[in-house]
């Protein structure tokens, strides 16, 4: 790997480290080996489920058994500190919400519509209630979505063009070590007024601050993907393009049929990170941007400062890490399919 | 008809779709005009041209006319589909107004003057409608107050005897001063009205709290207390932390500091200067031009909240606190917000007052624009340096009248007469002056038609041909 992409190497080992600790918990039952004769039947529970099942329950129920009996012990202005239960409640108070919502939501529109046909009402409305937490979920989805996908169209191209070329590699790699660790927080501002003065309609086809946040979270979540697909290319046999080379194939055929196939398992690598990137700046990028969205919703809790607000915000914290699981979860289910010709 | 969406994100989630497929095709969309814009222009003269708006409001309870407006159907009564979204700071609030994501906002008094005389970002903006009277009050840390409450005069009953005036904090700011700390209290903006009051309070009781140099958002040039801008909501636990003594800001933050018993109330703004003016509803001027009766129908509706919110000696204020305690709006327990918008102000455990002037929405002609008040901003800002230089009393009369718009609340109030709905008398004949107006803690009396000379009553302050600069003031 000679390139000037060696002080990443660090970030790709790394990537190789958390695949080796997920394998024995994904394949427990090849990891785990036929007990000796000797062992009762529970051993052989534990021996068969113990790591897959046994051992993430058991850590699960350790951390809210000293959740609950710690949370009560922090007193803070607004309260002690809510335990599992709380938190659980304000879940089912969330939903409960959202449910109300859909009833006034219902009801606006049948409303709406009587006074439609009985011609007071010149044009229909969507429903202005207030976004409730499902609708900010979704919100913060979409943004996500928008920003990784701007982002991984702006990085692999990029990538692609530093791995083939060394040239185009060094010119670049300044910028990128330079741009690589800054905060979201510092981009919004200049990503807000940039915005700001670029989009003028009075009814832009996407909300402003919609727009911000996408963009702070392509801005932060580009680079893991630009610098796999580069060191991913550059690492690409060299027999390969020289069996190109004695084909005579062309520019565009050399990419789609040599460098393509052989750099994807690390893409989707980048863009795995990436999207992990962007989970987590998003939230802060919702909070500043004030785009609707779970930081807005944390952020507003946090205003809000009533009794049930730091459970709120708790259970917002525990949404936000599931989505993010998920999110990796299927991302690797995507490598996985993208590298599975490529079995070293 | 979309009445049966699921979620309210599909036209998002369709454009976002749309972007995944033609990729980087997103990239500075510029969108066509909406033909809604159209339709609407081309209807009816006096219908409304823009009926679905979105408004942005800070988490106070002086938020409340807007909140009761829609709440309580006023909005869709003008034909009008309101969004109220709330706003992380006062900053972002002004920045949305300015850039058009907010068609109109729950603003400090101060925010569209200051737009409009470019101190700040420069953008015309104004002011219709004025939202209420009084409404804020100067909390200080456990600390601090014990270290004054034994000194305090006493009424009959025990209790400290009110008003408290700053001087009381003198020997405190002279022990902290010996200590080598500085003594910190926290406002919401350099343009609140927030931070006038805590000025004016300290000046009154002999205390500098400092003056802005040109350009400069600090302000604490020659400082006894240092103010530094905190958002509204974050005061209690940055009081909690130690950051800051004191602070001064709007309901429900400081029965906050009563109820999780970190701070105690010293003083109400009210106190300060007797029914003296708070938010605006602000708005972009070119706004106000372009929709004519969208405007209209806003203040109607805003209009009618204030009455609402008013009427028969507040019998419904517990249904407008039940509204407010909603998390998408204040979101504070009810009983932190009830405690000051009920007729009564808890100033520390067991000392709660008679306060039914705490919060006035629609009595006392609270919503008329008047010129006198925006002139007595202005005389602050150069007071305390936001206005660097010295100006003729013509130029006050000149950019008050640019900002505040009280034509635009008498076409929208008259109208309401006229229908009945509000009475004759709620709408004062007046040239937009209230006349010589007293009821501040220092007895100096204020007459908005003369500016330069009421600066000139004022002890500590800037006086003519006084400037700042980082080492001091200098001039004569």
């Amino acid at each position: 790997m000679a390139t000037a992409f060696a002080d990443i190497a660090p970030a790709e080992t790394e990537n190789t480290a958390t695949e080796i600790a997920n394998k024995p918990a994904e394949t427990p039952s090849k990891a785990s080996r036929p007990a000796p004769a000797p062992a009762g039947k529970l051993q052989e529970v534990v021996t068969k489920f113990g790591k897959g099942l046994i051992a993430p329950v058991l850590g699960i129920v350790a951390f809210l058994a000293l959740w609950a009996a710690l949370a009560p012990q922090v007193d803070t202005s607004l309260g002690a500190l809510p335990g599992p239960v709380e938190v659980a409640e304000q879940g089912v108070a969330l939903f409960d919400e959202w449910q109300a919502s859909n009833e006034a939501k219902a009801e606006f529109y049948a409303a709406q519509d009587a006074r439609i046909a009985a011609g007071t009402q010149a044009m229909a409305f969507d429903y202005a209630g207030p976004p409730t937490f499902l609708d900010q979920v979704f919100t913060s989805l979409e943004t996500v979505a928008l920003g990784f996908i701007l982002a991984t169209v702006v990085a692999v191209p990029i990538g692609l063009a530093a791995g083939l070329s060394p040239m185009f590699n060094a010119a670049i790699n300044p910028l990128v070590q330079i741009m690589k660790p800054v905060s979201p927080l510092a981009w919004l501002p200049i990503v807000t007024m940039v915005i700001s003065a670029m989009i003028s309609s009075a009814d832009p086809i996407l909300p402003k601050a919609f727009v911000i946040s996408a963009l702070v979270v392509m801005l932060c979540s580009l680079w893991p993907t630009l610098i796999n697909t580069a060191v991913g290319t550059a690492s690409i046999d060299k027999d390969l393009l020289n069996v190109g080379r004695v084909l005579k194939l062309g520019w565009f055929a050399k990419l789609t049929k040599l460098v393509l196939p052989s750099s994807l398992p690390y893409i989707f690598t980048g863009m795995r990170l990436s999207l992990g990137v962007g989970w987590m700046v998003l939230i802060a990028a919702e909070m500043l941007a004030q785009n609707p969205g779970l930081g807005k919703f944390v952020w507003d809790e946090f205003q809000n400062g009533s009794s049930q607000s730091l459970a709120r915000i708790m259970f917002a914290v525990i949404v936000i890490g599931l989505i993010g699981f998920l999110l990796d979860r299927i991302m690797m289910g995507v490598e996985k399919f993208a590298s599975r010709n490529r079995i070293a | 008809m979309s009445s049966n969406r699921g979620f309210g994100f599909t036209r998002r989630a369709a454009v976002v779709a749309l972007l995944a497929s033609v990729a980087l095709a997103g990239c500075g969309s510029k969108s066509a005009a909406p033909s809604a814009d159209a339709a609407a222009a081309a209807s009816a003269e006096g219908a409304v041209e823009k009926p679905v708006l979105k408004l942005g409001f800070i988490k106070l309870t002086d938020m409340a006319p807007l909140a009761i407006a829609k709440e309580k159907g006023f909005f869709a009564e003008e034909g009008l589909n309101v969004t109220l979204e709330p706003q992380a700071n006062w900053k972002v609030l002004l920045d949305g107004v300015i850039g058009g994501q907010l068609d109109g906002a729950h603003m400090l008094a101060g925010q569209p003057i200051a737009a409009t005389i470019g101190y700040g970002t420069k953008a015309d903006l104004i002011a219709p409608l004025s939202l209420d009277l009084n409404g804020n009050a100067i909390t200080v840390s456990n600390k601090v107050w014990s270290m004054v409450k034994p000194d305090l005069p006493t009424n009959a009953d025990g209790k400290p005897k009110h008003p408290i005036s700053a001087s009381v904090l003198q020997p405190v700011v002279a022990t902290f001063k010996k200590q080598g700390k500085p003594f910190n209290m926290g406002m919401v903006f350099p343009v609140s009205t927030h931070n006038y009051e805590l000025r004016y309070w300290l000046a009154a009781g002999g205390l500098n709290p400092g003056f802005y140099t040109p350009g400069d958002v600090g302000g604490t040039v020659d400082a006894d207390v240092q103010l530094s801008v905190t958002p509204p909501p974050q005061m209690p636990a940055t009081l909690e932390a130690g950051t800051i003594e004191g602070y001064c800001v709007g309901e429900p933050w400081n029965q906050a500091a009563v109820q999780k018993k970190i701070g105690v109330p010293i003083i109400t703004d009210d106190e300060i200067w007797h029914d003296n003016p708070e938010k605006v509803f602000g708005l972009r001027k070119d706004f106000a031009e372009k929709y004519p009766n969208t405007t209209k129908a806003m203040l109607r509706a805003i209009i009618k909240a204030q009455q609402w919110l008013d009427a028969d000696g507040g019998k419904n204020r517990p249904e407008a606190v039940k509204i407010l305690s909603q998390s998408n709006y204040v979101g504070a327990d009810y009983d932190v917000i009830a405690a000051s918008m009920t007729g009564k102000f808890t100033f520390e455990p067991g000392d709660t007052r008679p306060a039914p002037g705490f919060n006035i929405f629609f009595d006392k002609h609270a919503g008329y624009p008047y010129y006198s008040d925006a002139i007595w901003y202005m005389t602050q800002m150069r007071r305390w340096g936001q206005i660097p230089e010295d100006h003729d009393d013509q130029w006050y009369f000149d950019e008050a009248k640019a900002v505040y718009r009280p034509d635009l609340y008498l076409t929208a109030a008259k109208s309401l007469v006229e229908d009945g709905k509000i009475p004759a008398d709620a709408v004062p004949e007046t040239d937009g002056f209230r006349g010589e107006q007293g009821g501040f803690i220092d007895g100096i009396t204020y007459d908005g038609k003369q500016p330069n000379a009421y600066l000139a009553k004022l002890k500590i302050g800037l006086k003519q041909g006084q400037r700042v600069t980082a080492s001091g003031v200098t001039g004569n």
